[in-house]
């Protein structure tokens, strides 16, 4: 317990109970977790609000994102700097954002950032391509890839502009019967 | 206020290169805020003199950097706000506004005014100098907040002066809003807390009071909803706590005069209330057990495995409650206040049975001390009241009998109802095909390699089948082999169905048999539930394997084979049911023979006592309990059944994943050194997690329960050690000896499908204890409700007895056949009624849905050119009777033509299959409008005849089109 206050003041925990959807257990779990990845970087103490980043490649590790496909880009949606470098803020972000509690909307939010390889705030059809191969690990063939692209778009496109907005990925999305179930992540 | 001042200071410099910008700016400021504040009385010439060299000081301070943020950095600090915010939909509204707020009633003025009063006050005070001409160089440049800064200040001479710059602080603070640290916020809340305090003495108009009560609504709805707002933590972050500091400080000044404590006190107490639910919330959640262990299995194995898990853990749930309700008021008031062992016949052994009652595989039967004890129903006693505290215990038995159908009923709907209400998506299926695929086929949850593995490979191969589907559409000459097959399963699995059916009623018939005999071995003792158990054992994997044949979606197949084997088990219980009825009965001849016989002893004892002694007191016969002869009990048979039937379940099931998977993942992982072929990769490899079997089995088991537990009480409390125990055990298993499945499929709202089955199983065997509760008369000599027509007279004596007689009237007027058929027919109606609605409300949803599909469409196809796609509104244009007399289409409509064509092809979703077939229709019929297009033309002056314009023409260029008549 005593070791417990140390980390944060129960001002900055209850901040991020209001901010985030874990409970107080689970953000100093986080803490611990985000401490593991790099003991020598994250200070025990965070009452001061210390200015560190862990760098992608840690965070890429952990179990929880290790096998995922998409685990490079999830680090970099929610990195400030874009790099993948994570504060504990952002980190803390990424795993409330995956959380069960979190609702479509937000969730969708982040999904887009995610798929969207280029950043440009469109889903092109590289884009598509690229989740494709990562999905399958390359194993369509190019036309094959190019089909279901293709399709995908204009399954979901509403616009004709050849590209997913986000409206579109959105309207997309929030019917689909499996996205809240498989995108979440538990920590 | 000045005492707070140095400390931001040295915190400011010791914070971050990063933020030595926005310290000294905000450093200038606090300065120049508090001296103006303290000089606030001292009036306005004075005030003047005071701030000139402030703000020389600020602006010298602020020094290179801060002049040079003066111009550029402003503005773009500004832009790059707008350009964070644009995307945020209202927010930034709100987030404006505070800075209004704060200044009170004359901010708005103030703010209109500004660049006037500015440039009065620049007039006005020449020695202004080079500070202020970059002040309003910046406000030309960066407006809005900035320019509040300078009217704040310099119009300053009112006693709203200090509002004004409490506004200009806040304002400020929201311009930087990213660069500043959270000290100097806190420094900045008490600042203007002391501002705000000064302001309170003025007091606030009622417009005032209501704008401030809407922002402070507007902050806690923002505080409360802050979470799922798509900001970085770190501008949350911030934006919570100027949200709280505002609240913190506003909602106290909102009371007035004499209400102004009492609300403050409200205010103090909704905190603590927040936080109190808070830290409530965070128990409740700690108290879920299991978390970690599920998500570890979760991850290995995907969300299907963990789902039966997370059943399994609200089950637990459940039983716990049960099991609360079965001994706080059933068995712990019997074993507290209830009569000891001994006392009476049926808490005693009897006394032929004495010499074995205590050998291990007696009790191993529920036998001998076993049947005598709270455990079963015949040991309770049916005094009416018992101990001190007047317990009823037979009323309550009979409540929590019935109440535990009732909790169980209530709890299961409720949590299909919210499942449902969860699942969301409507999932039209064959609307975004690829594109769900795509984006939502991963499972984030898993964090194992060889699952993801698997995965990816089911990704790919559901890819290629939907792109082969996408091809050809379906293949056709397979389809009759693959119906002929599933006909032919089903066949099969009923088949096998019937045959188990058969094979337990013989069991049961050569059983009742074997009940007359004393000779039995141990196999003819047991042959009932070695034959249920193996059925159980071998039917499954035998559906599984006869489902192969049909070939369908994992998820699919699931299905099936929860329904196949329920079907089976649900046999077996009914077949068990049956004969358990047939041995009550027996039992029941026999006891009324038995009762005979005993109430003939006991008054021929009584006759020869009172002959004897010649006296006509009752009093008992001299004998020991252990020596009178009593009846069957028919009720504790029944649940000595139960018991017996759940405790070889359990032993079934662990010996199953011990031999089944412990032993032959042992033997895979170490003869596979020494073996010929590749036991892992080869024949026996490893087990898969076997989730529809479990499920069912867990089902079953609860069904088993719910029938036993109104005869057994103790069975609610050995399920619960058995629902305890098998998470353990089950979740090592798994982890230990099983592999993920070849086809990891996700756990789609399956769940509502486990609780589907356990709504029929609930159903199910509350039919039977209903029925002996309400027909069959209890045993004379055992159980709470010996001596007893029927177990429900209990209530009646209780209405009778303990509750005013008014009430007992109201309760046989309500028993009245006149009163209870309106009563059914009103509740029938009311389940009409329901229904009609909810099938308006779906055709209604149906109806919104293709309005939906519809809208989507047109805006597709405005996108994508102005013509309408839908077949069939082309159709009903091309029938409208003034087309014809119409004006021809202008000459430049027909060049769009073929462009118009070749896109309607790819709109349609449900044709997108055949696209390359559409393509070559669409080749194959676009000479057609093109050739009609120059005959379409002339016809203009005419005003009649055969004159599609450019409405009909894609229509009939697609060949769907009706002829032009």
């Amino acid at each position: 317990m005593g070791n417990k206050q140390t980390i944060f003041t129960d001002e900055q925990l209850d901040a991020y109970q209001d901010c985030t959807f874990f409970t107080r257990k689970e953000i100093l779990r986080l803490h611990g977790r985000y401490h593991e990845l790099a003991p020598h970087l994250v200070p025990m103490d965070y009452t001061k609000d210390p200015d560190c980043k862990v760098p992608l490649a840690l965070i890429v590790n952990m179990p929880e994102l290790k096998e995922n496909p998409f685990c490079s880009r999830i680090v970099e949606a929610f990195s400030e700097d874009g790099m993948g470098n994570l504060s504990f803020n952002e980190f803390v972000d990424m795993f409330s954002v995956l959380s069960e509690m979190a609702p479509r909307e937000l969730k969708a939010i982040y999904a887009f950032k995610i798929y969207d390889f280029n950043v440009d705030n469109y889903l092109c059809k590289e884009d598509l391509e690229k989740t494709l191969n990562r999905l399958t690990k390359e194993e369509l063939t190019p036309e094959e890839v190019q089909l279901v692209c293709e399709k995908a778009i204009e399954e979901a496109d509403l616009d004709g502009d050849n590209k997913l907005s986000f409206a579109d990925f959105e309207n997309m999305i929030t019917r689909a019967p499996d996205f809240l179930s498989t995108f979440h992540i538990r920590i | 206020m000045y005492c707070t001042y140095p400390t931001t200071h040295v915190e400011s410099v010791t914070c971050g290169s990063r933020h030595s910008d926005g310290a000294v700016r905000y450093l200038s400021w606090v300065l120049v805020v508090e001296i103006e504040v303290d000089s606030d009385p001292s009036g306005s010439d004075d005030e003047g003199t005071q701030r000139r060299p402030n703000r020389r000081q600020g602006a010298g301070r602020g020094g290179a950097k801060g002049r040079g943020r003066g111009k550029k950095p402003p503005s773009e600090d500004e832009d790059e706000d707008e350009e964070d915010e644009a995307p945020r939909g209202r927010r930034p509204a709100n987030k404006k506004k505070p800075a209004k707020k704060h200044g009170g009633g004359d901010e708005d003025e103030s703010e209109d005014e500004a660049p006037k009063r500015k440039r009065k006050g620049a007039a006005n005070r020449k020695k202004g100098g080079k500070a202020q001409d970059s002040d309003e160089e910046d406000n030309d440049v960066g407006k809005g907040k900035k320019g509040k800064k300078g009217g704040g200040r310099k119009g300053g001479k009112e006693a709203e002066d200090s509002k004004g710059k409490k506004g200009d602080a806040k304002g400020k603070d929201k311009g930087k809003d990213n660069d500043k640290d959270k000290k100097k916020k806190k420094k900045d809340d008490s600042s203007s807390d002391s501002n705000s305090d000064s302001d309170e003495e003025e007091s606030l108009s009622e417009g005032e009071m209501a704008r401030l009560m809407e922002e402070v609504e507007e902050k806690k709805k923002l505080i409360a909803t802050i979470r799922n707002k798509p900001w970085r933590m770190k501008r949350r972050l911030l934006n919570l706590k100027e949200a709280q500091g505002f609240v913190d400080k506003f909602e106290g000044a909102l009371g007035k005069g004499k209400g102004r404590k009492w609300f403050a006190y409200k205010v103090m107490m909704k905190k603590k209330w927040i936080k109190f639910q808070r830290d409530f919330e965070n128990f409740r959640t700690a108290c879920i057990p299991w978390e970690r262990k599920i998500k570890e299995v979760e991850s290995h194995f995907g969300s299907s495995v963990a789902s039966y898990f997370i059943f399994l853990r609200w089950m637990y749930g459940m039983n716990l409650v049960l099991f609360g309700f079965t001994f706080g008021l059933v068995v712990i008031p019997e074993v507290l206040m209830g009569l000891p062992y001994g006392s009476i016949p049926r808490k005693t052994v009897p006394r032929a049975e004495q010499a074995t009652a205590q050998d291990y595989s007696v009790l191993m039967d529920f036998q001998g001390y076993c049947k005598y004890s709270v455990l079963f129903y015949g040991f309770y006693n049916n005094q009416r009241t018992i101990g001190l505290l007047k317990f009823r215990l037979p009323l309550s038995y009979l409540m929590v009998g019935i109440g535990t159908f009732g909790y169980s009923l209530m709890v299961v709907i409720r949590t299909m109802a919210k499942n449902a209400d969860v699942g969301g998506g409507d999932g039209d299926e064959g609307e975004f095909t690829f594109a769900w695929k795509m984006f939502t086929s991963w499972d984030y949850l898993i964090g194992n390699s060889e699952t993801a593995d698997n995965k990816y490979a089911s990704i790919t191969t559901s890819f290629k089948e939907s792109i082969v589907d996408e091809q050809e559409n379906q293949k056709d000459e397979n389809i009759h082999l693959r119906r002929f097959l599933r006909v032919m399963a089903n066949f099969l699995i009923t088949c096998s169905l019937g045959g188990s059916g058969y094979l337990i009623y013989f069991v049961v018939k050569r059983s009742q048999e074997f009940a007359n005999r004393t000779d039995l071995s141990w196999y003819e003792k047991n042959e009932l539930e070695l034959i249920m158990s193996l059925l159980g054992l071998v039917c499954p994997p035998l559906f599984e394997t006869i489902a192969e044949m049909e070939d369908y979606h994992p998820r699919i197949a699931l299905k099936w084979q929860l329904g196949r084997i329920f079907a089976l088990f649900l046999g077996n219980l009914y077949t068990f049911l049956f004969a358990l009825f047939d041995e009550v009965n027996t039992k029941l001849e026999e006891e009324d023979s038995i009762k005979n016989a005993s109430l003939w002893a006991m008054k021929e004892y009584y006759a020869n006592y009172t002959f004897m002694i010649n006296d006509t007191d009752s009093t008992p016969p001299p004998m020991n309990p252990a020596d009178i002869i009593r009846g069957p009990c028919w009720e504790t048979a029944v649940g000595i059944e139960f018991v017996k039937l759940t405790v070889s379940d359990i032993q079934v099931s662990y010996l199953t994943i011990l031999i089944g998977d412990f032993a032959r993942a042992v033997i895979v992982r170490f003869l596979n050194y020494c073996w010929c072929w590749d036991l892992e990769a080869g024949f026996p490899s490893y087990g898969e997690f076997d989730i529809s079997g479990n499920v069912l089995g867990l089902v079953f088991n609860q069904g088993m329960i719910w029938m036993g537990a109104f005869y057994a009480p103790g069975l609610v409390g050995i399920n619960v050690l058995r629902l305890l125990s098998s998470m353990y055990y089950q979740c090592w298993a798994v982890m230990a000896t099983n592999v993920p499945h070849e086809r990891v499929f996700k756990a789609s709202k399956s769940n509502n499908f486990y609780m589907g089955l356990l709504l029929l199983i609930l159903f199910l065997s509350l039919l039977p204890v209903v029925y002996t509760i309400m027909t069959l008369p209890p045993s004379f000599d055992c159980g709470p409700f010996s001596g007893k027509a029927k177990m429900f007279d209990v209530i009646m004596e209780t209405i009778d007895l303990d509750l005013p007689a008014f009430l007992g009237t109201i309760f046989s007027y309500a028993a009245n056949p006149g009163l209870i058929i309106p009563a059914v027919l009103l509740m029938v109606l009311a389940i009409y009624y329901l229904n009609s609605v909810s099938e308006a409300y779906q055709n209604a949803n149906m109806e919104l849905k293709k309005k939906m599909q519809m809208a989507r469409d047109e805006e597709k196809n405005r996108r994508n050119n102005t013509d309408s796609t839908n077949q069939v509104m082309k159709d009903l244009e091309d029938l409208l009777p003034n087309r014809s007399f119409m004006p021809p289409a202008p000459p430049s409509k027909p060049e769009k033509m073929p462009e118009l064509e070749a896109k309607p092809t790819k709109t349609k979703p449900g044709s997108a299959g055949r696209g390359v077939n559409l393509q070559r229709d669409v080749t194959l019929a676009s000479p057609n409008p093109n050739a009609r297009g120059p005959v379409s033309r002339p016809p203009g002056p005419r005003g009649a005849g055969p004159a599609p314009g450019a409405g009909p023409g894609p229509g009939r260029g697609r060949g769907r089109g009706p002829p032009p008549r």
